[in-house]
């Protein structure tokens, strides 16, 4: 059973004095965020995190899943490599439920510079990162789907990640050892005193305005990370770029496949629950909240995953999004995007700008959040007053305590021996009823998109076409809303759903769409629902 | 084995035009892939229900607008006394369904969310619940059938436009126990057809129901006796009683399509499912033998005519391809309402108008798919329903009215050789 459910709970309080007291401050409810917020409280820092919507909505929740195991990093980047396998097992006993252990596949395609392999395997030997040369004919009985004229093929130890699982098992853990954890409350500004940050002013999403005062405040809004740094007058310079992923509605391998071939777009399929993603492109973008899908990155994903898997284009696209990664540059010299490094920065603005009390830890990736969190917080003891040991590398995380991760059909194995027995909600990701109303109570939100990433209601083959009329008439019947809030979420969430949808609409997604056009407006006439 | 039409498409254009030419002494065969549309959709029959955001009063009255605004409306080829005639048509076809209404006046129907939805006719488990004249509704629920929420209809209808005023309220009960938890439209009506919750239902309204209310239930009544069940209960409980439409399957649409099936069964109709059209073969522009795919092979019918009733996107007559290119699966017809592929396909804001919504065939007046010179694609090839173009049918309620009217167009332009030689010397 999912833990989730439960980890959810009491993420939302709303805070009735108008200030708060903390050791530790943490604003970005991302992996990175969560991830220190989890570390400071485990070395018992009293902490609070605040994140301006909802917890994983940045980056963490539009990244491809892929725990890497380093290899893709191998050959240029052997430091990140190294980074990326030593978290690899790290999580896969700490964060187990959050892991489907997929493992992952290296394959060079007739497209892919032939003498790439050999560096290859050179770069995981030197890194450490298991690589294991496999036959052709091996590799593709492991995945059957894969373009037959493969010339090589390797398997190492990737993983397929759930990130929404990852943040709120941190967040549900930090709570468990007295943290607070504020989604939906955005930093108006930092509270500066002399040469030293304090704390922040906060507001909620309801409108309450309100003070944080800290010893430290650690800035882990990724690519956000310099707009925060502005308020304290410190200069970071992380730039976001923008990568593209299409979740397809079958999952089309069942290892995390990458092209051998240095890193480039379009060369990573995973399958993350019943799906299968691509990812990914990696354009800067000047404004990290405005992502643009284009057209030619759709085609350029698709004739990619082409190569990787013939009959790709045949395949159906459910859904398309962008998420930024802060790239974190140290000059203000424009470089590729993929040429920056991907591993995590640091900056204590004490040493750099004199000013006390304020930590920035940015870049990096989600397989290595947990080493960023160390380091943010082993940079914060110093002005708390003494070193304490971070343990985030031996406690699992709640959910985790078995260290087994999660399979597949975890959830169909549970519901098979009693299929009818209570409502299903959402039949394609085998949601209850029971369940969906814990979760609406312990989460205390509105917000069919907020219920999305915690059930991932709504995420199935028909794109909640079924469940999100349910889910609103279980909203207001349950006394959450009147019924113009039912609605505004309801037509909230068929908008919402619609920016993934309509940049990759063809094929039987499109006949599912316009099934829920029908269902929609042809039967409910929602558009004229009064708002 | 051969016939004289081959009607593609058991969605409720291809079983109209079936109908109708079987009546008039035609051999008729419909291949389908599957059910159609009819399974999805509530049963009413709705013509026109809106002009851009314009609740429309009245279908008859408001048609010159709609062609004004969408030259290519299907409806353009059909004349209004043709579209009274076919509704006219369909309403006895449904026969103990007991459908009524016309084009001169909308009645409006609560949907599941509780939005007053014009529809043209609808059958006699639902009427009751139209709203025009205002008065005390009661709405009922079942606990544990998710797929319909009184106390929101009740309190969405409270706030709705309506030409006079209502009340709504909300009643929740729970039906007795059975083996199955997750209750769909469909287990509840075949309860309700055995007989298990007629008496219950009856019963537990009794008590809880005022002396002038009209009560609404979810469109479960039954697929066998749904009428019976209907009539039962407002006899029992002297009220109006009426069904509301809720999320596919549709119970009400099943009804409609057995209905409409067993008459084409009377009628000599042959009815094959589970087969596809690949295709046809043809000399001087006029289909000679028709090929259908079944689990086994291919087999070639000789044919006089063809009515292309496969449906739009929902239900695979188009097909959009990675590449940006939209195509009518069947015959590979010109299609009409595409974009070129280096265009936006869709708008950015899901309740804009989409640029791909119109798509479809285009026809002559006979509703014969016609090519980009305007030249009917073949001489005895016609089409009906949500293959054709120019509409936006689930914006504009007018889905169920395109099928009925132009299925019965394209069955009386085959019965009728006359008009189509006139039509071929005008040209």
């Amino acid at each position: 059973m999912d833990r989730l459910d439960t980890l959810s709970a009491m993420a939302t309080h709303n805070p009735s004095m108008s200030s708060l007291e903390a050791d530790v401050l943490v604003i970005g409810g991302g992996s990175t965020g969560a991830g220190v917020a989890w570390d400071a409280a485990l070395r018992g820092f009293s902490t609070i995190l605040v994140e301006r919507r909802d917890l994983a909505d940045g980056t963490t929740g539009r990244f491809h899943g892929l725990l890497h195991s380093g290899g893709r990093y191998a050959v240029k980047d052997p430091s990140a490599a190294r980074e990326c396998i030593a978290e690899n097992r790290v999580l896969r006993v700490t964060a187990a439920d959050c892991i489907e252990d997929t493992g992952g596949l290296f394959v060079s395609t007739p497209w892919d510079d032939p003498d790439y392999a050999d560096q290859f395997l050179e770069g995981c030997m030197a890194t450490g990162v298991p690589a294991e040369e496999i036959p052709i004919g091996e590799g593709l009985r492991r995945e059957p789907r894969v373009n037959p004229d493969i010339r090589r093929a390797f398997l190492v130890p990737d993983a397929s990640l759930d990130p929404w699982k990852l943040v709120w098992g941190c967040a549900r853990s930090a709570e468990e050892h007295g943290a607070r954890i504020l989604p939906y409350h955005r930093v108006l500004d930092l509270e500066v005193d002399g040469d030293r940050v304090v704390g922040a002013r906060v507001r909620s999403e309801h409108g309450e305005e309100f003070r944080i005062h800290a010893t430290v405040v650690i800035n882990a809004a990724g690519a956000w990370a310099g707009q925060i740094a502005e308020l304290a007058h410190c200069k970071v310079n992380v730039r976001a770029g923008m990568g593209l992923m299409i979740a397809m509605n079958h999952r089309l391998v069942h290892m995390c496949v990458n092209r051998c071939k240095r890193p480039a777009d379009g060369d990573i399929l995973l399958p993350l629950r019943t799906a299968c993603v691509i990812g990914t492109t990696d354009v800067f973008v000047p404004d990290p909240d405005q992502t643009e899908i284009r057209q030619e990155d759709i085609d350029l994903l698709l004739d990619e995953g082409e190569k990787l898997v013939p009959g790709f284009r045949q395949a159906r696209a459910l859904h398309a999004w962008a998420g930024v990664r802060p790239l974190f540059e140290d000059t203000d010299k424009v470089a590729e995007t993929r040429d920056v490094t991907r591993s995590h920065a640091l900056l204590d603005h004490s040493s750099r700008e004199g000013v006390a009390g304020f930590v920035t830890i940015t870049g990096g990736k989600t397989t290595t959040f947990r080493l960023m969190a160390e380091a943010a917080v082993d940079a914060a003891c110093l002005q708390l007053g003494g070193h304490r040991v971070c343990r985030t590398a031996e406690v699992p995380l709640v959910g985790s305590e078995n260290h087994v991760p999660y399979r597949i059909g975890s959830r169909l194995a549970e519901r098979e021996p009693v299929p009818q027995a209570e409502e299903i909600i959402c039949e394609c990701e085998l949601i209850t009823r029971a369940r969906l109303e814990d979760t609406i109570r312990q989460r205390d939100t509105t917000s069919l998109d907020d219920i999305r990433r915690l059930l991932r209601l709504g995420m199935g083959p028909c794109q909640g076409g079924f469940c999100m009329y349910r889910v609103a008439g279980i909203l207001h019947a349950g006394g959450s809303v009147d019924h113009l809030g039912a609605n505004r979420a309801l037509l909230d969430f068929l908008e919402e759903r619609w920016k993934g949808l309509h940049p990759i609409l063809h094929g039987d997604q499109l006949r599912q769409a316009r099934l829920d056009d029908w269902i929609y407006q042809g039967i409910l006439d929602v558009e004229h629902l009064p708002a | 084995m051969s016939y004289d039409t081959l009607v593609v498409g058991a969605g409720l254009a291809g079983l109209t035009a079936a109908l109708r030419l079987a009546e008039r002494g035609q051999r008729v065969l419909v291949a389908a892939r599957g059910v159609g549309a009819t399974h999805l959709a509530p049963a009413t029959v709705d013509v026109l229900g809106y002009l851009g955001d314009a609740r429309v009063d009245s279908p008859a009255r408001s048609l010159a607008a709609l062609l004004a605004s969408a030259p290519d409306h299907p409806y353009r080829h059909v004349p209004a006394e043709r579209m009274t005639t076919a509704l006219e048509w369909f309403a006895e076809r449904a026969g103990t369904l007991g459908y009524s209404g016309n084009l001169d006046a909308n009645m409006l129907l609560p949907t599941a969310v509780g939005v007053p939805k014009p529809s043209a006719l609808a059958p006699q488990t639902m009427t009751g619940g139209d709203l025009r004249d205002g008065g005390r509704f009661a709405f009922v629920g079942f606990k544990g059938f998710k797929d319909f929420h009184p106390a929101l209809i009740a309190d969405n209808l409270g706030r709705a436009r309506l030409p006079a005023p209502i009340t709504a309220r909300a009643i929740e009960l729970e039906p007795p126990a059975s083996r199955i938890g997750d209750l769909s439209g469909r287990v509840l009506a075949g309860r309700f057809d055995h007989g298990e919750l007629t008496d219950w239902l009856g019963g537990a309204l009794m008590d809880r129901i005022d002396a002038d209310e009209r009560i609404g239930v979810p469109a479960v009544l039954g697929l066998r006796k749904a009428v019976e069940t209907w009539r039962d209960l407002e006899s029992r409980l002297g009220r109006k009683v009426f069904e509301v439409a809720t999320l596919p399957p549709s119970v009400p649409g099943i009804r409609l399509y057995e209905a409409m099936a067993a008459a084409l069964r009377d009628g000599g109709v042959r009815i094959v499912h589970g087969v596809r059209v690949s295709g046809a073969h043809a000399n001087n522009r006029r289909i000679e033998t028709v090929d259908v795919v079944n689990a086994t092979g291919s087999v070639s019918y000789p044919v006089q005519a063809v009515v292309l009733a496969s449906g739009g996107f929902a239900s695979g007559g188009l097909e959009l391809d990675s590449f940006g290119t939209t195509r009518e699966t069947v015959f590979d017809l010109p299609v009409i309402g595409v974009q070129s592929t280096d265009r936006v396909r869709f708008a950015p804001r899901y309740f804009d108008a989409q640029p791909l919504a119109g798509a479809g065939v285009a026809t002559d007046d006979l509703l014969r798919p016609i090519d980009t010179a305007g030249d009917p694609v073949y001489a005895n090839l016609y089409a009906a329903g949500a293959i054709i173009g120019g509409a936006v049918p689930w914006r504009e309620k007018s889905g169920t009215g395109i099928s009925i009217v132009t299925g019965y167009a394209a069955a009386e332009a085959i019965l009728t050789p006359t008009t189509l030689a006139a039509t071929e010397a005008v040209r």
